[in-house]
C-alpha cells in the first residue's frame, strides 16, 4: 500500500506541473493590470469585459482598493493602469520621478460627485458651506439644515479613496470659494468606511445617515440631494445632464496614469474607452461620458 | 524492520546497525534543531523589519505625540500622526471582546468538561472547533447585515457600526479558543480532587467551582489569554464593522477604529519608505508590544499559579 503510493504521488506531482505549463503556455496572449480608485472600478470591470470579448488573448485584471493605492502601486511599478477619481498630487510626481516613473494622464469620463442621504429624509438640498460644516463636524443635527431633530451620522471613505481628498479640498475645504480655508480637516466623528458599496447600504438602512458616492453608485434605495453652490444659487441633482453642462457644482474627472504614453495592447485598451462604443458603457454604468 | 533487528542482535552486524541508529537520530535531531531556531529567526527578523521600518517615524513625531496624539491625518500637508484614538478603540474592542467571551466560555467549558454527558460533549466540542474556522470576513459580513441593525435598535444609537458590535464579534471568534482550551484544561484535573470534595459532602456545582476551576486555572488563564490575542490581532472584522470613525472614542458604543484596522486601511496608500509608511509601521511596533505585554503577564500568573498548585 505504501510502495503503492511513493508511485502515484509523484506521477501526480509531474501531471500537475505539465497541466500548470501548458496553461500558462497556453494564454501566450497579454494581460493588463488595472488597479486604483473604487468609483472607477464599476466601469474598468464593463470595459475589460467587453474588451477581452472582443481580444480573448488579451486578460485584464482590475481591482478597486482606492485611488491612493492606485498611485501607489503606478509609483512602485506593480500596475499597468492606475485607475483615480482624483488628480495625482505634486508630491506624488516627484516620488514617481524618483522611481523612475512618468505619470501619464488620460480622462476617460466624468463623475458627478454626489450626497445621498435615506429616502425617508425631509431634506432635499444642502450648500457647499453646510456640507463642510456637516463633515467637519460643526453641524451636528438634521434640524439645522431644516430637517428633523436628530443626529446626523456623516460617513465618508477611508484615506485610500480618491474621493475623500476629492471631497475634501472641494467640500470640506470649499476649493474655489470666497470660504475657502485649507486647514479644515474631517471631523472625528465621521465614520470612514472601506468601500463605496457599504456607504451607500448604510445609508440605504440609516435614516441619519448621509454619503458621498459616485454617481454610478447611486441606486432607487437613496435620495441624491441638490447641491448649492452658494446659499443664493439654486440646487443642482447630480446627472448626465448637470455634470456635461457644467452647472453640478462637484464634478469631477475620472482618470487614468499610465507610465509614459500608453503602447501596445494597452493604448488598445484605452482607445477602446475612449471610442464611441466606449463611451456608451459610460452611461450604462452611471457615469458621464466625455462628450 | 523490528522484526529484523531482533534477529541481528545476535549478530555481529548489530554494532554497524546501531551505528545507523544513531545517524538517523542525529540528522532527526539536528532537523528539529533547525526547525526550532527558524522560528526564532522569523521573529528577530519580524522585531526588526518592524524597528527599521518603524522607528524613523518618531524622528518626525516624537513618541509621546504619537502615542498621545489625537489627530490622524496621514494624507494632509502637513500630516499629523496621533494613533490615542485607535489605541483607546483598540482597549475598547478587547474590552468588549473579553468581557462576554470570558464569563461564557469558561461556562460553557465548565458543562463541558463536568456535567455535560460524553455523547453530548463529543458532538459539540467539534462543533465548537468548527466556529473557530469561519473567516473573519465572512464574520463581517455577519456583523455588518444581522448585527449592526440589532445593536443599533437595542441600545437607541445613531448607527450599528460602532465598538460595541465589533467587541461581540470578536469575542465570537475568540470563544472556540477559550472553551476549547479550557475544557482540555478542566480535564486534566486529576479525578482524586472530585472524589475527594464529594467525599467531603461538596454538591456538583461546589466542586466545579472551588475545586475543578481553581485547579485548572492556569490552563483557563492561558485560554483567556489566548483569546484577548485573537480579539486584540484581528483585523478585518473590525475593519468592516467598527465604523472607522477618528474621534478618541469615550464609550463603546461610538464609531471607532482600532490600530489593526488603522493599518489595513492605511496601508494601500502609503508609498514605501514615505511618512505615512513609517507611521503605520510604528503601530505596528505598538501593537507588538501590547500582544507582546500581554504575553508576558499571562506567563508571570501561568507562572504563580503552577508554584500554587505544584504538586
Amino acid at each position: 500500500m505504501r510502495k503503492r503510493l511513493f508511485i502515484i504521488l509523484p506521477v501526480v506531482v509531474v501531471v500537475a506541473l505539465i497541466v500548470t505549463i501548458i496553461a500558462l503556455s497556453g494564454r501566450g496572449g497579454s494581460s493588463i493590470k488595472i488597479t486604483g480608485s473604487n468609483t472607477v472600478t464599476p466601469l474598468s470591470s464593463i470595459w475589460a469585459e467587453e474588451f477581452m470579448k472582443i481580444h480573448p488573448e488579451v486578460s485584464i485584471g482590475v481591482s478597486g482598493p482606492g485611488s491612493g493605492v492606485g498611485i501607489a502601486a503606478l509609483i512602485n511599478g506593480t500596475t499597468d493602469i492606475c485607475q483615480a477619481s482624483r488628480k495625482i498630487k505634486q508630491t506624488e510626481i516627484d516620488q514617481a520621478e524618483a522611481n523612475g516613473v512618468e505619470p501619464y494622464e488620460i480622462q476617460v469620463a466624468t463623475d458627478a460627485l454626489s450626497v445621498v442621504v435615506h429616502p425617508s429624509n425631509p431634506v432635499s438640498e444642502l450648500t457647499i458651506v453646510q456640507l463642510s460644516a456637516i463633515y467637519t463636524g460643526e453641524i451636528t443635527n438634521w434640524n439645522e439644515v431644516g430637517g428633523n431633530d436628530v443626529e446626523i451620522v456623516a460617513i465618508a471613505r477611508d484615506t485610500n479613496s480618491g474621493t475623500h481628498v476629492f471631497f475634501k479640498e472641494h467640500v470640506v475645504q470649499m476649493q474655489g470659494l470666497p470660504t475657502e480655508d485649507k486647514s479644515l480637516e474631517y471631523g472625528g466623528d465621521v465614520l470612514m468606511l472601506p468601500s463605496t458599496k457599504e456607504g451607500v447600504s448604510q445609508v440605504a438602512s440609516n435614516p441619519n445617515a448621509i454619503f458621498y458616492p459616485g454617481l454610478g453608485y447611486v441606486t432607487e434605495e437613496v435620495k441624491p440631494l441638490a447641491i448649492k453652490q452658494t446659499a443664493d444659487s439654486t440646487g443642482v441633482l447630480p446627472s448626465v445632464q448637470t455634470a456635461l453642462d457644467g452647472t453640478y457644482p462637484i464634478a469631477r474627472p475620472l482618470l487614468f496614469y499610465t507610465d509614459g504614453e500608453p503602447t501596445g495592447v494597452i493604448k488598445d485598451f484605452i482607445d477602446y474607452c475612449l471610442s464611441s462604443e466606449g463611451q456608451e458603457k459610460v452611461i450604462e454604468v452611471g457615469y458621464v461620458p466625455l462628450q | 524492520m523490528l522484526g529484523k533487528t531482533s534477529s541481528n542482535t545476535t549478530a555481529e552486524p548489530g554494532e554497524a546497525l546501531r551505528r545507523r541508529w544513531r545517524l538517523g537520530e542525529k540528522l532527526i535531531e539536528s532537523w528539529i534543531f533547525l526547525a526550532g531556531i527558524l522560528t526564532i529567526i522569523v521573529l528577530l527578523g519580524i522585531i526588526a523589519l518592524l524597528l527599521k521600518e518603524g522607528l524613523p517615524a518618531f524622528w518626525y513625531t516624537p513618541p509621546w505625540e504619537f502615542l498621545f496624539g489625537t489627530k490622524w491625518y496621514p494624507i494632509s500637508e502637513p500630516p499629523t500622526f496621533g494613533i490615542m484614538p485607535f489605541f483607546v478603540a483598540t482597549l475598547w474592542v478587547t474590552l468588549v471582546a473579553t468581557a462576554i467571551s470570558v464569563p461564557i466560555g469558561v461556562a460553557c467549558a465548565a458543562y463541558l468538561a463536568e456535567v455535560a454527558p460524553t455523547k453530548v460533549r463529543e458532538t459539540v466540542k467539534p462543533i465548537i472547533e468548527i466556529l473557530a474556522g469561519i473567516p473573519s470576513v465572512v464574520m463581517g459580513f455577519i456583523g455588518l447585515m444581522l448585527l449592526s441593525p440589532l445593536v443599533q435598535s437595542a441600545f437607541n444609537l445613531n448607527t450599528g457600526l460602532c465598538g460595541l458590535t465589533a467587541g461581540i464579534m470578536l469575542s465570537l471568534m475568540s470563544l472556540p479558543i477559550i472553551i476549547s482550551v479550557s475544557e482540555d484544561a478542566l480535564r486534566t484535573v486529576p479525578d482524586d480532587f472530585r472524589e475527594a470534595s464529594y467525599a467531603l459532602g461538596a454538591t456538583k456545582w461546589e466542586t466545579v467551582r472551588h475545586v475543578c476551576i481553581p485547579g485548572a486555572l492556569s490552563g483557563i488563564t492561558a485560554a483567556v489569554m489566548l483569546g484577548v490575542g485573537r480579539a486584540i490581532g484581528e483585523t478585518m472584522t473590525v475593519l468592516m464593522v467598527a465604523g472607522g470613525a477618528l474621534a478618541v472614542p469615550v464609550s463603546p458604543t461610538d464609531p471607532m477604529m482600532p490600530m489593526t484596522a488603522a493599518i489595513a486601511s492605511g496601508i494601500g496608500n502609503a508609498v514605501r519608505g514615505g511618512l505615512q509608511y513609517q507611521a503605520l509601521f510604528a503601530i505596528g511596533l505598538t501593537l507588538f508590544i501590547l500582544t507582546l505585554a500581554v504575553n508576558l503577564i499571562a506567563a508571570r500568573v501561568l507562572e504563580r499559579q503552577k508554584r500554587k498548585f505544584a504538586r
